[in-house]
């Protein structure tokens, strides 16, 4: 869905749901992951409906992702980094992780 | 409304307010319920949801009796408001924990629910006081700081604001007229009726029942009762949704049915409901995590404070006013475990226009001139 206009810049690989991605040194989580063609970050606690990024500015809270075995993390407001596994969030969290 | 005649009027659209409108309805009556507006004082929206048995009733035997009485009553009284709504409030009775986090708060504990069993005429029912390792068999999730617990097979809890919502449907089914924004000024009772002013003119009815929390302190004494109150400040903190892992209630600690965690037992001499003490939220957090530490990495969606409708003694008040044949009084802590109380046993009691003493006269607010003497 989503095309990178900019795409220099240093690589960064980061992991979502085991599957390799490529990112961009800066890349905020939420932006890696679209631009990789992620289209549901989460699904809802309740009526486990799927979610993806709405106001990517940390206000919406619909990109909740699990990083580095941390539950409900704000994917837009998280910089990629090396390494870091992301796990895609379903139903409610698992207290504890 | 002005010119409407009511067989009664309810003050207060809170718990106790609306499933007293919800019982007297069912007993055939018109009903008027008058309450305030969003912006006011609502009780019924910040509290803690339990149906709460254990530790209550040391210093009034009868307290006991007629908490067990409610608590006994609710799974029928939930059944009843989801046939005529089609709602579920999610009452769960599954028993409750009083965790206590060191030797001390367990002897506490244990010492009160010893004179609380042996006072005079106390009814008979079971509360345990249990160690870390018998706990853990129930909460398998608890830290090493939990010492011990007392638990009472009697407790349980709700969706408290399904239950606010529930009871609303229900009166508005059964015809109850329900008036927001008509704060009680005065009452004075002509003709044989009673009349309520308020802004936005006049109801009246042929009998008045005052659930109005607090405000009871003020209204009261307009249709010769009384109602002394001491309110409290208590704070709540919120944490997202979680996936089940508390299978009970604990007295600071629930997880609800959508998932969500409530912590929270705090008590302020306070008024103020618009505030909040940090350092209480914060304390209540610690304690959390000290019971369950996997609770430590958690969010917190919301915390608020919301002001305790609470007697002098604690204890419910339930009056009728002699100079005033038809006006009674309504006063208690614990709005949601007493609802069933209030729907099925206290509403056809002023539907019949008489409270029954057997059941109520220990809550009579003379109790207080006694000590007062004293």
């Amino acid at each position: 869905m989503f095309k990178r206009l900019d795409d220099t810049g240093a690589t960064v690989s980061l992991k979502v749901d085991g599957k390799p991605i490529r990112a961009r040194a800066g890349d905020t989580v939420a932006g890696a992951m679209l631009a990789a063609g992620v289209e549901h970050f989460r699904t809802t606690p309740v009526t486990e409906s799927p979610r993806a990024p709405y106001c990517l500015m940390g206000v919406c809270f619909d990109c909740l992702v699990a990083i580095d075995g941390v539950g409900s993390r704000q994917a837009c407001l998280i910089e990629v980094r090396e390494g870091m596994a992301v796990e895609t969030q379903l139903g409610k969290r698992e207290a504890g992780r | 409304m002005a010119g409407d005649e009511f067989d009664v009027a309810v003050v207060g659209g809170g718990l106790v307010g609306a499933a007293t409108s919800w019982g007297l309805a069912r007993e055939g009556l018109r009903v008027a319920l008058l309450d305030e507006g969003d912006r006011d004082v609502r009780a019924s929206r910040g509290n803690f949801a339990l149906v709460w048995v254990q530790s209550k009733g040391l210093g009034l035997a009868a307290y006991a009796g007629w908490t067990i009485r409610s608590s006994n009553a609710w799974g029928g009284f939930s059944d009843l408001l989801k046939q005529e709504t089609g709602l579920d409030v999610c009452f769960q009775r599954p028993g409750g924990f009083h965790l206590a986090l060191s030797e001390k708060e367990l002897e506490a504990r244990a010492s009160i629910l010893k004179r609380l069993h042996a006072q005079p005429g106390i009814v008979d029912y079971k509360t345990e006081v249990l160690d870390h390792s018998q706990v853990a068999r129930m909460l398998p999730d608890i830290g090493p700081d939990v010492v011990g617990a007392s638990y009472c097979s009697l407790d349980g809890h709700v969706n408290s604001l399904r239950l606010f919502r529930t009871l609303h449907t229900a009166i508005n089914a059964r015809g109850v007229t329900y008036l927001p924004s008509h704060r009680v000024e005065t009452i004075t009772r002509e003709g044989g009726e009673f009349r309520l002013h308020t802004a936005k003119g006049e109801v009246r009815a042929a009998k008045v029942a005052l659930a109005a929390g607090n405000a009871n302190m003020r209204l009261a004494p307009m249709v010769g009762l009384e109602a002394p109150m001491r309110p409290e400040r208590g704070q709540i903190v919120v944490t997202e949704r979680l996936r089940p892992f508390l299978d009970y209630p604990v007295v600071t600690l629930r997880q609800t049915d959508e998932g969500t965690v409530m912590i929270g037992d705090s008590k302020e001499e306070s008024t103020d409901p618009s505030g909040l003490t940090i350092g209480v939220s914060s304390t209540e957090a610690e304690r959390a995590v000290r019971q369950f530490p996997l609770l430590a990495n958690v969010n917190v969606v919301r915390t608020w404070s919301a002001i305790r409708v609470m007697t002098q003694d604690g204890f419910p008040i339930y009056d009728e006013s002699e100079s005033h044949p038809g006006a009674f009084v309504l006063c208690c802590h614990s709005g949601v475990t007493l609802c069933a109380n209030h729907a099925l046993t206290v509403a056809p009691m002023i539907a019949r226009g008489a409270l029954d003493k057997a059941l109520v006269a220990p809550f009579s607010a003379r109790r207080f001139h006694v000590q007062a003497a004293g």
